[in-house]
């Protein structure tokens, strides 16, 4: 062959080979800083890690802070949005993908649900402070947090239960019809149970997103220290990030170890949403 | 899907109670994000509107300095604008590249088993919450900047940026992967059946056929890293003011916010209104990002048949 083709073909194949390094070094920065991050967060925060920092109440001495009225202020957090957000976001994605004539009502809808996912959560929280905390007068409760963190993982929730209602093939629907069940009868009976696997996947994962929000609540006044545990809805209360963020910003370096322990106890919760997740995804996943 | 509105006939008989009340019920959950919608907007307006009763809309728009909770107050938006854009700037100066690197690489070069392993790794990077990356950014970031640099302050914008890029790569690559995995296998074949390199096929083939949903993976990553609160707050501190060194402190508009929510301004002051006005701000600037990336994805899209 020709001398200097074939140096030009070698030149290229190099090219290439160099880009695929780069490409991929390019890929690990992500991963590698995630084995860092979760590094540093375990270095610093294992030897603050242990039972009395779980079951103790936030304290102004390191030694003696703990995690509980944050831990159930997240728990109970997440018992009053899980059920406001499954049933407005699953009922908006059945009207949309069922019921919605395609006309300019039902693609404002769509429109306005796309939009409102790119909204930073903090816009929410100046929403939910005016609407929830002064305008109904419900305060700085879990009440007002619920709904804020409802409204903001909404247009997460209709998205994903949509994509799972729409993967459900228009085969089944018209066997069902064929039957002689009606409209309703046919998405309770059929497409529901059949999607259900998805939409709670779906779910699920907004879910954990709303656990490690910490903006909106601050916006709503959630407080940054409180010794007690929500006994009603109505309670003012605490939450993890807030707590980790009130003990990050803190000048005493003992309270960057506490506040590590306390972001393992977040990342373990939310590991701990994500791995059930996954696995439902996986047992339930069908193709049709 | 094109169903008639009633499956079959149901002359004669009543109709079932769940399909006479369960579509009223179902319209009205859908209904609510609209009124979400509606309240934001109403919010926002409403109380901006009586900022401005107090702030001439010209001072906010070019007074340079921004001090409304100490005297004498100045109400310039300014500070905190530059704020945000050096950190947008800074964060995709990181993002873009990797994101794109990265996205590129799970697309054309990555085994299979490789992109099986990778891909649930950015999912994890996508799911870290932004106050663990705060933390990462004051406790991590920072000292190893220190290190380079002495005279980088301890609350600066560099960390900041740096940290807001890492959380919005997983973003941008998952997003432009999508868009080229898009791109049909046929137009790849042929630019290897005429002896191109992958690197090539990469270059000239696949990113110019998914080039319009990669801009749009920017756009909505940088409008992501623009409402991005809890990392600026807790690692580029509180102090406004026009700068583009990013070793300095600075504030950004939702770093502000936070910063009057956590105070004791008393309702219904100026003070008070002040993160009506900014949030108002950071709203339109991010609604317009959005509406852009939609539109670019909409308007370019290539249609492969």
């Amino acid at each position: 062959m020709d001398v200097k083709l074939e140096q030009l073909i070698k030149k290229r194949k190099r090219i290439n080979q160099i880009n695929h390094w780069l490409f991929f070094a390019g890929t690990s920065v992500g991963i590698i800083t995630l084995a860092i991050l979760i590094y540093s967060i375990l270095s610093k925060g294992l030897g603050w890690f242990d039972w009395q920092f779980l079951t103790s109440f936030p304290s102004r001495f390191a030694e003696k802070a703990g995690i509980k009225s944050a831990l159930w202020g997240s728990i109970w957090l997440i018992a009053l949005t899980a059920p406001i957000s499954f049933i407005l976001g699953v009922g908006t994605a059945i009207y949309l993908e069922e019921y919605a004539k395609k006309n300019w009502f039902s693609k404002l809808i769509q429109i306005n649900i796309n939009n409102l996912a790119g909204v930073p959560s903090i816009v929410f929280g100046i929403l939910g402070l005016t609407l929830f905390v002064r305008g109904i007068g419900f305060g700085r409760s879990l009440i007002a947090g619920a709904l804020t963190m409802s409204l903001l993982i909404l247009p997460i929730i209709v998205v994903s239960a949509q994509e799972a209602i729409r993967a459900i093939p228009e085969t089944i629907r018209n066997a069902s019809y064929a039957l002689g069940s009606t409209r309703w009868q046919t998405i309770r009976n059929i497409v529901l149970p059949a999607a259900f696997p998805s939409i709670l996947t779906g779910t699920i994962l907004a879910l954990s997103r709303a656990i490690g929000e910490t903006a909106p609540l601050i916006m709503i006044g959630a407080l940054t220290f409180v010794a007690f545990t929500p006994k009603s809805i109505f309670d003012s209360f605490t939450v993890l990030p807030i707590q980790i963020f009130n003990w990050t910003s803190r000048p005493q370096e003992e309270f960057q170890y506490v506040a590590a322990a306390g972001i393992m106890v977040l990342l373990i919760v939310l590991l701990t949403m994500n791995s059930i997740a996954i696995y439902l995804r996986n047992k339930f996943q069908r193709r049709f | 899907m094109s169903l008639p509105d009633k499956p079959f006939s149901l002359k004669g008989k009543r109709q079932p109670l769940g399909d006479l009340i369960v579509p009223k019920l179902l319209f009205f959950a859908a209904l609510i994000s609209i009124f979400t919608t509606v309240g934001i907007v109403l919010t926002l307006l409403l109380e901006t509107i009586n900022f401005f009763r107090v702030v001439p809309f010209f001072e906010f728009l070019t007074d340079t300095k921004w001090t409304p909770l100490f005297k004498p107050q100045h109400f310039g938006i300014l500070p905190l604008l530059s704020g945000t854009l050096l950190v947008t700037i800074g964060a995709s100066i990181v993002a873009l590249p990797i994101g794109l690197a990265s996205a590129i690489y799970l697309s054309e070069y990555a085994p299979d088993r490789a992109r099986r392993i990778i891909k649930p790794i950015l999912e994890v990077l996508a799911g870290v919450p932004t106050i663990v990356y705060g933390y990462f950014a004051l406790t991590f970031v920072t000292p190893v900047i220190r290190i380079f640099l002495p005279d980088t302050g301890i609350f600066n914008a560099l960390s900041a940026s740096i940290v807001v890029g890492i959380m919005i790569i997983p973003m941008v690559s998952s997003l432009s992967e999508d868009a080229m995995g898009s791109v049909p296998k046929s137009l790849r074949d042929g630019a290897y059946a005429l002896g191109a390199t992958r690197f090539e096929v990469a270059l000239k083939v696949v990113l110019p056929a998914a080039l319009s949903g990669i801009v749009a993976s920017f756009v909505l990553a940088l409008s992501r890293a623009i409402g991005e609160t809890m990392i600026v707050t807790i690692a580029a501190g509180a102090t406004p003011k026009l700068t583009a060194n990013p070793l300095e402190s600075i504030q950004t508009m939702t770093a502000y916010i936070v910063q009057v929510s956590l105070g004791d301004t008393p309702y219904g002051s100026i003070e008070y209104l002040t993160i009506f006005a900014v949030g108002m701000t950071l709203f339109v600037i991010t609604l317009l990002m959005n509406i852009i990336a939609q539109w670019i994805t909409r308007r370019f899209k290539e249609e492969y048949k």
